[in-house]
């Protein structure tokens, strides 16, 4: 029998923006917190950032491999987690990262709840961007000047 | 100036019931598990009711209510069908005050929008495609002498709806009217941040509905959104909302082989040429008032002109005025009908917005007004609300580029008519724009050079029934509000018939 291979994710495809040294997403305490929690409850979990109208902008938080991603989208950085066994990959759409590249963005929660499909929201809470523009020693480290 | 009671004093003119059920199959129906979520009013953060927790147990029995509705509403005919939206709509209209009043309670915006906009035109909407589904026609094509091809509508059958938290009754509307007047079965998902308007709604026009026909499974979109979208029971999925959740709808739907409408938001350049001032007068005037357009729902509009260029002749001056004009938006509390504009819809959503506002100070914008959250004491401290804000910048910025969805409006400015195009055309949407000329040769091709769905000349913010409402780019897939939705709600079956005795002459 033919061995089938298991080597074709499209996450594969996703293309990663470069830059080791400084990340360009990070966490706040209280994010990390619930993604544990929410860990517990949904499994290893991904980032996928929205746009547009209504939740647009939000975070949207999802089972790994729920949302399906490709060659349209670039793999931002993987979120390590503490208690978590693997880090959380977040990512955007390249056209909609041509617009945001500048801005180094913290994933954090807030109360509320936000419509979509992202799995924080039944517990009375939405994970938001906060955003602060990179320096420009943070541009060049990350190839971007 | 009058202020409508609250819901829940004595004298308003809504009373909320203390809990929701899902409403399956025409009557009320407790969730599965047993389990409600609190709903609070963004008027003053507190909780007025509470609503079913809806999980894949109550979309499954919803699509067994619509599954036993659709065939017998499909056949019935096409007067049958408009005379129970025209029904709905009289229902409404008679109702008006109370719907709206439940609107503005449950999603925050001034009533004075409410009474004049979403209930008015929900229900023109429902006479709109009760007249339109009377007056589609199929067609025939004449092949040849002894050959024609028929071409009739038919329902879909059990169709999906999610609806976004913005205009909580209205947009429904504009979803449900043309699914019914095509004759298909709906389950539709209200957003949960507005879950309760709607069943207000319901009880109003539930007995002009046969059983099964509308069915409404709230809760959140990862508990009873994702199993009503990603279900191979539904013949097609309608959503409005974000580009994230859009297309992860489109991966359901593919799974499934359905059609999908999408209305995914869009970031609109409202466009001020110099001779819009060119004389101080009535047109002026409404080009100012076109300027502080941003602010009607509080920004909570996918085509919320929060892009302003205006034209280096005129920009001091019009900015300057525009600015006034924008002060002028009083705030306060949306049960009275002096209030201009309300509160946002939810704690997240002023979240979001107050962070925006913060990475447009960082990215070296100026504040020309607002800019803050604002207390307008008393119960409405515990209230989402907003100043209206008017940032000055470059396209480049996460503020031109990015769908706030709150009163924020960001400006700048453009040289000719060219870079004019360029600065409006530079975003990944394309659902709406605005254009401002006394010369109808500029307005004209600039509202063709645009690439958005919805070119409003000097005008802005209209939404009558038969103007097509729609995406380009990543603002979506569809038309709504016009009588090609049907389209969308309805399969074409070709009948090609010979009316020749003689064989083929194949074989």
């Amino acid at each position: 029998m033919t061995e089938i291979s298991a080597g074709t994710d499209v996450t594969e495809q996703v293309p990663e923006v470069p830059g080791p040294g400084t990340s360009r997403v990070a966490l706040s305490p209280q994010a990390a917190e619930l993604l544990v929690r929410l860990t517990e409850l949904h499994g290893p979990l991904m980032f996928h950032q929205s746009g547009g109208c209504c939740d647009g902008s939000a975070p949207m938080c999802y089972p790994d491999g729920d949302f399906k991603l490709g060659g349209a989208d670039v793999h931002l950085g993987d979120l390590s987690v503490e208690g978590l066994e693997t880090p959380i990959g977040f990512h955007m759409s390249a056209s909609q990262y041509e617009y945001w590249k500048h801005t180094h963005l913290t994933v954090d929660v807030v109360k509320g709840r936000g419509s979509g499909f992202s799995v924080e929201a039944p517990e009375g809470v939405r994970f938001i961007i906060r955003s602060r523009l990179f320096t420009d020693d943070e541009m060049r480290e990350l190839g971007d000047l | 100036m009058a202020k409508y009671a609250a819901p829940g004093e004595t004298d308003s003119v809504v009373s909320f019931k203390p809990r929701y059920d899902h409403f399956i199959g025409g009557e009320y129906v407790a969730p599965a598990k047993g389990r409600y979520f609190e709903n609070p009013t963004p008027v003053t953060g507190r909780t007025f009711t509470e609503v079913a927790r809806g999980t894949a147990e109550d979309v499954e029995k919803a699509l067994d209510a619509a599954e036993g509705a659709a065939a017998a509403w499909g056949r019935t005919s096409v007067a049958e069908r408009a005379g129970v939206l025209n029904r709905m709509a009289d229902r409404i209209e008679a109702n008006l005050e109370k719907i709206a009043i439940a609107e503005s309670w449950e999603n925050g915006k001034a009533c004075r929008e409410t009474l004049a906009a979403d209930i008015p035109l929900a229900i023109d909407h429902l006479r709109y495609f009760a007249g339109a589904i009377r007056a589609q026609e199929g067609s025939l094509s004449q092949i040849d002498e002894d050959t024609v091809a028929y071409h009739f509508h038919e329902p879909l059958g059990v169709v999906g709806q999610i609806i976004p938290w913005n205009f909580p009754i209205l947009m429904a509307v504009w979803k449900l009217a043309p699914a019914l007047a095509a004759g298909n079965a709906v389950v539709l998902k209200p957003a949960e941040q507005t879950p309760a308007s709607i069943h207000v709604l319901l009880e109003t026009i539930a007995d002009l509905l046969p059983a099964g026909v509308v069915n409404v499974v709230n809760g959140f979109g990862v508990e009873a959104g994702k199993p009503l979208a990603s279900s191979n029971r539904i013949k097609k999925i309608a959503f409005t909302g974000e580009t994230t959740t859009g297309r992860l709808i489109m991966q359901y739907a593919s799974e499934n082989l359905i059609p999908v409408t999408l209305e995914l938001g869009g970031k609109s350049p409202n466009i001020f040429f110099d001779d819009v001032f060119a004389q101080q007068d009535a047109f002026a005037d409404k080009a100012l008032e076109g300027f502080a357009m941003f602010a009607l729902n509080q920004g909570e509009v996918c085509t919320c002109p929060s892009r302003a260029l205006v034209q280096g002749g005129i920009y001091d001056d019009f900015v300057q005025q525009g600015v006034k004009r924008a002060e002028q938006v009083t705030m306060g509390h949306p049960l009275d009908t002096e209030t201009m504009m309300g509160a946002q819809a939810s704690n997240d959503q002023l979240e979001k917005i107050l962070s925006y506002i913060d990475v447009g100070r960082q990215e070296g914008a100026k504040v020309l007004t607002g800019g803050e959250r604002a207390d307008l004491g008393g119960e409405l401290s515990g209230g989402y609300y907003v100043q209206p804000t008017v940032f000055e910048g470059q396209n480049s910025m996460r503020i031109f580029q990015e769908e706030i969805f709150g009163p924020v409006l960001s400006v700048t400015r453009f040289s000719d008519y060219t870079d004019a195009m360029a600065i409006a055309n530079d975003t990944l949407y394309g659902l709406g724009a605005g254009v401002w000329s006394r010369d109808t040769n500029t307005a004209y091709r600039a509202g063709r050079d645009i690439q958005a769905g919805r070119v409003w000349v000097n005008n802005y913010h209209q939404y009558p029934a038969h103007a097509a409402f729609g995406g380009y780019k990543q603002s979506g897939i569809g038309r709504e509000n016009h009588k090609m939705m049907l389209d969308h709600y309805q399969q074409t079956k070709n009948m090609l018939v010979s009316y020749s005795p003689n064989a083929m002459g194949f074989f």
